[in-house]
């Protein structure tokens, strides 16, 4: 039986399938069993909280992009555009809408260019971190052995010592733009994804169609990034969506201490730092970027939390 | 249990020596020295460059510097501040207590705070209550730590004067008119120790409440039920000592996040400690107070797990660490 020749198998016509009538083949997604990704939107799309914050982080994306329209038409100010007669104005007064910081300079204006940065650094920084952090734990779990003792020591260093001080360090000494701060941010914090995809990516070396590829003479090159990676995918992006506030916070802190994005380049975080000279009489300087930043972490928290549980297989359909 | 706390410590070698030479590389590679900030004084001569930096010993390649302040670690010594050329290690023991003052009175805080409110939530589950401590812990993780620290001030500091209530101090560790007493450190403690621990207390509550939930499903707190335990009893004694012990983890897991926010609440609320002393060395260029502070906090982070590691075997007895 086991050594069954197609030459022995009893010749056997195929049973003649039935002529596909239009309106089965028109209900034929139906019956299907749909894809992994697909029964993660519908579950996504039941949780109204998650909807409810993507919207509205859909809004302050819309906001953040027609910064330069809504300057031109609405505020009428520059980003940049000091008027030191004019500080300090409480919102609402004398075309201010949101007041004017301590150069002089309006806050909305401010605020809308300031979140392009903000947001710019933080998903760079996430791009950034997953690529570093999938690709050390993908090659990690796979080799295993030294490069795994290797590589996993590496990330063992740099979970051990508190990241703000280190990356206070590395901001300084560098003076990055916004690119090179996402560098920066995603310099320090992929070690915490690589040691999750580390884990995966050792659970599904040892299975059937890790073999089955190296079996037929794929190189390891291809198995990590064709078979292992899209298995490991699902971990990734619930890393990355939660991860993207982490990085919004960890941006807004450094250019609050004042070695982040370097005024006059706006952020959320350095319009907060300035704010904090003048806090005993203009209390609004501070509530308004930080409002925006708690209010655009909490939605992309809660939108991550609803990816999660969209991903998260025991909960089931 | 003794060996396996000296274990771990000679574990910490190798990883202190990862971490130094990380600092030590990031501090080293890059242009630039304590020097170049003098340059821009007109009366500053190139040679007096290469002299200074020659007293400095910043003239030796920095994989020999590194190799030097290494066997100078090894007998304790951290070297001299470059600025002030006052020894590093006076200076961190200078300000350690204060930072371990905020750190362990917000760790506290949090524990006193998040415990009950994650057992009650689990308790009175799908409740009010459970619902608004979830909303709660969700919008302590997006929450920075700066923000809410500058609110509370503007709120307990500001408006409470205003409105004729007792305020709280805006910054400092002691008032500068006949300041010092117990209460008066108290009060100074309050807001920095509030703002660095609420995303603790947030994500503890939580996690407590995830766990009692899981705990109080189990068979052997329906048993404690079905023999006609005080529902205290059943709760506080059986379900809540299970729950807890995993929390210590969590604990452990939170500690180096505690020591990041530490350092942007006291360059905040003006707190003496060792963060603010890293941001002062990183201003100044002052390598060696930057290293000293770096093996500082990595030090710090290492017998704080530790710590939570042996707690854990202590409180409970099916783990074994040997």
């Amino acid at each position: 039986m086991a050594q069954a020749q197609p030459s022995e198998r009893p010749a056997v016509a195929p049973r003649p399938r039935p002529a596909p009538d239009l309106a089965t083949l028109g209900r034929a997604h139906l019956t299907q069993t749909p894809g992994f990704y697909r029964r993660s939107w519908r579950r996504f799309r039941q949780n109204k909280v998650a909807l409810v914050s993507l919207a509205v982080f859909a809004v302050i994306v819309a906001l953040v992009l027609g910064a330069g329209l809504i300057s031109a038409r609405v505020t009428g100010f520059d980003y940049r555009e000091n008027h030191l007669a004019d500080k300090l104005k409480p919102p609402m007064t004398d075309g201010y809408l949101l007041g004017s910081d301590g150069n002089g300079r309006d806050i909305l204006t401010r605020l809308l260019y300031g979140g392009r940065v903000s947001l710019l650094v933080a998903f760079l920084s996430t791009v950034a971190t997953l690529t570093v952090g999938a690709a050390v734990g993908l090659v990690a779990g796979y080799f295993g052995r030294t490069t795994d003792a290797v590589l996993m020591r590496l990330v063992d260093v740099l979970l051990s010592v508190p990241s703000l001080p280190l990356l206070i360090l590395i901001a300084t000494l560098y003076q990055p733009g916004p690119v090179g701060l996402a560098l920066i941010l995603a310099a320090v914090s992929w070690p915490g994804i690589a040691r999750i995809v580390r884990g995966e990516a050792l659970s599904h070396r040892q299975r059937d169609y890790v073999d089955a590829a190296r079996v037929v003479g794929a190189t390891p090159g291809r198995i990590i990034a064709r078979h292992v990676l899209p298995n490991v995918t699902p971990i990734i992006v619930v890393f990355a969506s939660l991860s993207i506030p982490d990085l919004i916070i960890a941006e807004s802190s450094l250019s609050f201490l004042g070695v982040g994005v370097q005024v006059p380049t706006p952020s959320w975080g350095n319009m907060l730092g300035e704010a904090t000279r003048f806090f005993r009489t203009n209390a609004s300087n501070i509530v308004i970027p930080g409002t925006a930043i708690f209010v655009t972490a909490l939605t992309l928290y809660l939108v991550g939390s609803g990816v999660r549980d969209a991903f998260d297989p025991r909960l089931g359909d | 249990m003794a060996r396996y706390i000296f274990r771990r410590l000679l574990l910490m070698i190798p990883l202190l020596l990862g971490v130094t030479f990380l600092t030590f590389a990031i501090v080293n590679l890059i242009p630039g020295s304590p020097v170049t900030n003098l340059r821009a004084n007109p009366k500053f001569r190139p040679e007096d460059a290469a002299r200074i930096e020659r007293q400095l010993g910043l003239d030796k390649p920095w994989p020999e510097r590194y190799a030097r302040w290494l066997g100078d670690l090894a007998r304790g010594d951290l070297g001299l501040s470059l600025h002030n050329q006052t020894p590093v290690r006076d200076r961190i023991a200078g300000v350690l207590p204060n930072t371990l003052l905020l750190t362990t009175s917000s760790l506290l805080l949090a524990l006193v705070v998040a415990v009950p409110l994650g057992v009650y939530a689990a308790v009175h589950h799908r409740s009010l209550f459970d619902q608004l401590a979830t909303i709660g812990a969700v919008a302590a993780f997006a929450m920075p730590t700066f923000f809410l620290a500058l609110l509370l001030v503007i709120l307990f500091s500001l408006k409470f004067k205003e409105w004729g209530l007792p305020a709280l101090p805006v910054g400092g560790m002691t008032d500068a008119r006949g300041g010092g007493g117990f209460f008066d450190r108290v009060e100074h403690l309050i807001l920095p120790a509030l703002s660095l621990g609420i995303l603790q207390i947030g994500a503890w509550s939580a996690y407590i409440r995830s766990s009692m939930l899981e705990t109080l499903a189990q068979d052997f707190v329906r048993t404690a039920r079905a023999k006609g335990l005080a529902r205290p009893r059943v709760i506080y004694g059986h379900a809540f000592r299970n729950a807890f012990i995993s929390l210590i983890t969590v604990i452990g897991l939170s500690l180096p996040g505690l020591f990041s926010g530490a350092v942007i609440i006291e360059s905040i609320f003006a707190w003496n400690g060792v963060g603010r002393l890293t941001i002062e060395a990183v201003d100044r260029r002052d390598y060696t107070l930057v290293m000293g502070t770096t093996v500082m906090f990595a030090l710090l982070t290492m017998f704080a797990n530790l710590f939570a590691d042996v707690m854990y075997a202590v409180l409970d007895p099916r783990i074994r660490l040997d």
